[in-house]
């Protein structure tokens, strides 16, 4: 395993204290329990709060910030942070408006999360991300996961919560957007969780494992390796097929690395993306490129497409100013 | 039983899936996502190293103090999971300084049912449940006639090593195991293989004392 490390328990320590000494005029970080909040904290509006295991950088950390997170709660790599951090992020960001947790939809995720919920004693919700087209949604399953998704969420309710809406807006809203996303991934290669120092899934050189996750689990199925056209065509068509959106339907394409991929591939398949929605009628009104949800050094990559309103659009557009995403 | 009888079957729980440390983690590498003997490891240290301040305490105060800690510090799913299992158990002893077979019993099937509310999972899923409850219904049974320590140990080890062995031919519908649909079967559940490992720890330790 090559990777920058001194100690494998210390990493995730020594990860977030650079994460803040490169951002000071914005986060701080506490560490009994761990999480990542605003250098100052808010005034007068709902506490956004989102959390997940490490390995995701910049989720969630790295948007926490003036129009996007009050606080992040890191857990290990791929391990969900525990109750704890969250009721003191809760209690350290809060501003007598209520919070609101936004969780992606895995079970360690949802669990933890849920009992910060029912420990909490002021007013609180939660948005569950399920964006993630590879998995099929059914009763009997854990459900479809939140995957890169959680980051549009995460922007939009951002803005919202900052221009003032209410904890029961915020939460519907999130809900609002979440309906209204649709993601899939594929992965070229596994990625090496430090403590665990090998691949957590083999991959021959020349395949390619369709509908991963992001914590490195095997996706949906193994397939050849084939052109960019191609695997973009099967991930849309699983996202089109999820969403339905209607000709001239303003979107947002989101293009997200996992990591190990370059930012040129990345534009080539935004290019690719484009041509296929322009052809189905769409249009990519907005877009983001970049590694935003990864899964340490995987290579590979996920489309996202929310389909847009003028208020999405709007909220969307809003200023942001965090360690990963500012406009 | 007394605090001092489970201070020495976790130690012997901690050895054990220290020595099967391989076979676990490629288990989850298999099906899972690769931290899932980080996480155990990391709660069975935690719990270690807090063995002097449960010394002084009674099973139930010592398992709910155990509960805690471990809320705080496994993450994942493992970690709501296993510290429900340890509240439940200790609520179901509170108060009394050496329960009996029966009310220990009594108190290993509160602590399943506390993981199968939380996990929101049943028999059948590929998860550590499948060893469970199979384990508790037998010791209820055992514990209810009475049966001698020596053949109610070793008749929960088979129990625990046949059930864990199961679920290879399950798929999963619950964790991540549950994304894989028909990819998971042929392979071992880990959490179920972490519970058969754990459960013949503490049976090996307690055969011949409590």
């Amino acid at each position: 395993m090559k990777k920058f490390v001194n100690d494998v328990d210390t990493m995730l320590r020594e990860a977030l204290s650079g994460l803040v000494e490169a951002h000071p005029q914005l986060l701080r970080v506490e560490f009994e329990p761990t999480f990542v909040a605003r250098r100052e904290r808010a005034t007068d509006k709902v506490a956004l709060i989102s959390g997940g295991g490490s390995g995701h950088e910049p989720l969630h950390s790295g948007f926490v910030g003036s129009g996007m997170l009050d606080a992040a709660c890191p857990g290990q790599v791929f391990t969900s942070p525990t109750p704890d951090q969250m009721l003191a992020a809760a209690a350290a960001t809060e501003t007598g408006r209520g919070v609101l947790f936004i969780v992606k939809n895995y079970a360690g995720d949802g669990m933890n999360f849920q009992m910060a919920s029912e420990m909490l004693e002021i007013e609180n919700a939660t948005v569950l991300v399920n964006d993630d087209v590879a998995v099929e949604n059914s009763t009997h399953t854990t459900g479809r996961r939140g995957v890169a998704g959680t980051l549009i969420v995460e922007k939009i309710v951002g803005a919202a919560a900052e221009q003032g809406a209410t904890l029961a807006q915020c939460k519907a809203l999130g809900d609002r957007v979440n309906a209204a996303t649709a993601s899939m991934g594929v992965a070229f290669t596994s990625c090496t969780v430090p403590a665990a120092g090998r691949p957590t899934f083999d991959i021959g050189p020349d395949e390619i494992e369709i509908g991963v996750g992001i914590h490195g689990e095997p996706g949906r199925r193994r397939a050849a390796q084939m052109p960019a056209n191609e695997i973009v065509r099967t991930l849309l068509d699983a996202i089109l097929g999820d969403l339905e959106p209607q000709a001239g339907r303003k979107v947002l394409l989101h293009v997200n690395g996992f990591g190990g991929t370059p930012l040129m591939e990345l534009y080539l398949l935004h290019h690719a993306a484009g041509l296929r929605l322009k052809a189905e009628g769409l249009v990519a009104a907005r877009s983001l490129v970049g590694n935003y949800t990864t899964s340490l050094e995987m290579a590979g990559a996920s489309l996202t497409m929310t389909l847009l309103d003028d208020e999405l659009a709007s909220l969307w557009d809003a200023r942001v100013h965090t360690a990963a995403l500012r406009w | 039983m007394n605090t001092q009888h489970i201070i020495d079957a976790l130690e012997s729980v901690q050895a054990a899936i220290l020595a099967n440390e391989s076979q676990i983690e490629s288990l989850d590498r298999a099906i899972g996502d690769g931290d899932h003997f980080i996480n155990v490891r990391r709660g069975c240290d935690v719990l270690m190293a807090m063995r002097g301040e449960l010394v002084p305490l009674d099973p139930g105060a010592a398992f709910g103090k155990m509960g805690m800690k471990l809320l705080s510090t496994i993450g994942g799913a493992s970690g709501p999971l296993i510290s429900s299992f340890f509240m439940a158990m200790g609520k179901s002893v509170g108060g009394i300084a050496e329960p009996d077979r029966r009310q220990f019993a009594g108190a290993f099937a509160a602590g399943v049912e506390a993981i199968k509310s939380r996990g929101k999972a049943d028999l059948g899923e590929k998860t550590m449940l499948d060893v469970l409850i199979p384990v508790s219904r037998l010791l209820q049974r055992l514990a209810e006639e009475n049966a001698p320590l020596p053949e109610l140990c070793a008749q929960l080890t088979a129990e625990a090593h046949r059930n864990m062995l199961a679920t290879r031919d399950m798929t999963a519908t619950k964790g991540r195991a549950s994304f894989l649909g028909e990819r998971a079967l042929g392979h071992i559940d880990p959490g179920s293989k972490t519970c058969e490992v754990a459960i013949t720890a503490v049976c090996d330790t307690w055969k011949e004392t409590a």
